[in-house]
């Protein structure tokens, strides 16, 4: 899967570093607790989440994370923008709520950080 | 706000680059007295569709191939070039930015314009499209071009330096309860690592180990400084704070116990896990800690190829 292909099935908006669009998406990751991402997430995965503030693009940044969703129709500010775009990390939003957001890209064939 | 999406690198340096940065500024141009029987060989030759028209060093008109036909066809090519050119010539100036000659071009449908001096009025070049499109790509090239010359660079200090021990040191201030620079210093020791040239599964580790530690600082304390100690074998971070402490190490320790206030919850940390991942991250972890005094946190990574794994993110 693609990004572009997460665009379309979750009817994103593409807020920053749209020139990434045709990365390939790892895996996935839902999560609104940063630590956990910090934790359990992996490289190269999509992180999908509803905590939209400049941490959330900076726990991307350290667990080399190139792709983030934001849920529930959050708008990053332009603090955020920035910083994605300086960092390389492609910003999506949707108004979809983090489990549905999940759950459609599950049944499209994305799966989560143990691969099932 | 429409306004505040979509920023890209392109449309960030349409608004950075101004339009002297990439006219061209050695331009033909043609004098108000010269007739348009003189054209002729100037447009064939130099294969352009206008000219400005200059009189002592200011745009005073424009002479188009258009204006040139018409002279031919009324067999009026005795006429001076003041008779024939556009007087109202639409015009850029120098330092506004690439962005509203975007706008011109897209508004007018014109091939070029020609960019005045805004004081003086002077001519100082022309701009086409082909300039906008030349400036925006030199300058992304230039902006890369320097991040792999960093790169370059960095990755082989070891092997420029001549010593029997090297270690390099970067030093870090973080500043406390400043939760918009928080990850500010991990950021740094991260493209810092990275431009050495070291492997990106260690940067990782580094990088989340010293962003839970920053955090940390950052949450708890009203500050402190974070040190990197870079040898050829190993790296080694430091953090260290000026209190509050923490009373008892054990407890802090254990996976979801965590102190942290609501505020900090809030924003998607404080879980009790921070020590956990550092510890889980580093190959080596010591922690120390006076309350009333503050904590000093070392963390240790092998390098070459010592590297640890079992680590939360490495199934």
């Amino acid at each position: 899967m693609t990004l572009q292909d997460v665009v379309r099935i979750l009817d994103c908006q593409v807020v920053a570093s749209e020139a990434n669009l045709n990365s390939t998406v790892a895996s996935g990751c839902g999560c609104d607790l940063m630590s956990d991402v910090l934790t359990f997430a992996k490289p190269g995965s999509l992180l999908l989440t509803g905590l939209c503030n400049i941490q959330a693009i900076r726990t991307a940044e350290m667990s080399d994370i190139k792709m983030l969703c934001f849920v529930r129709a959050k708008q990053p500010t332009q603090k955020m923008i920035s910083l994605a775009r300086k960092t390389g990390i492609t910003v999506l939003t949707t108004s979809l709520p983090l489990f549905e957001a999940c759950g459609r890209l599950y049944a499209n064939g994305l799966t989560g950080i143990y691969g099932r | 706000m429409a306004g505040e999406k979509d920023i890209t690198k392109v449309q960030e340096l349409v608004y950075e680059i101004k339009v002297e940065q990439v006219m061209c500024r050695d331009v033909i141009v043609v004098s108000p007295h010269n007739l348009m029987s003189e054209l002729r060989e100037l447009l064939r030759d130099k294969r352009i569709s206008g000219v400005p028209v200059v009189e002592d060093g200011r745009l005073v008109g424009l002479v188009s191939i258009e204006d040139f036909i018409t002279c031919l066809s009324e067999g009026k090519m005795k006429r001076r070039v003041e008779e024939c050119m556009s007087r109202n010539v639409k015009c850029l100036y120098g330092n506004e930015a690439l962005v509203s000659a975007v706008e011109q071009f897209d508004r007018l449908g014109y091939g070029r314009f020609p960019v005045v001096d805004r004081e003086s009025g002077r001519l100082v070049g022309v701009v086409t499209k082909g300039d906008i499109v030349r400036g925006l790509l030199k300058r992304m090239e230039v902006d890369y071009h320097a991040e792999e010359i960093h790169r370059y660079r960095a990755s082989h200090i070891f092997e420029d330096i001549i010593a029997d021990k090297t270690t390099l040191i970067f030093q870090y201030r973080v500043v406390g309860k400043d939760f918009e620079r928080a990850g500010e210093t991990s950021s740094g020791l991260r493209k810092t690592l990275r431009r050495m040239g070291i492997p990106p599964t260690i940067v990782r580790r580094v990088a989340i180990a010293t962003y839970e530690a920053e955090m940390n600082i950052v949450v708890f304390t009203e500050g402190g400084e974070i040190t990197a100690r870079v040898t050829p074998v190993e790296i080694r971070v430091e953090a260290v704070d000026r209190g509050p402490g923490i009373p008892d190490i054990e407890k802090a320790m254990q996976p979801g116990y965590s102190t942290a206030p609501d505020w900090v919850r809030d924003l998607g940390f404080g879980a009790g896990m921070g020590l956990n991942n550092i510890q889980k991250c580093a190959d080596t972890m010591h922690l120390e800690s006076t309350v009333g005094e503050g904590t000093r946190l070392e963390i240790g990574l092998h390098l070459n190829g010592r590297e640890k794994h079992g680590t939360a993110h490495h199934r």
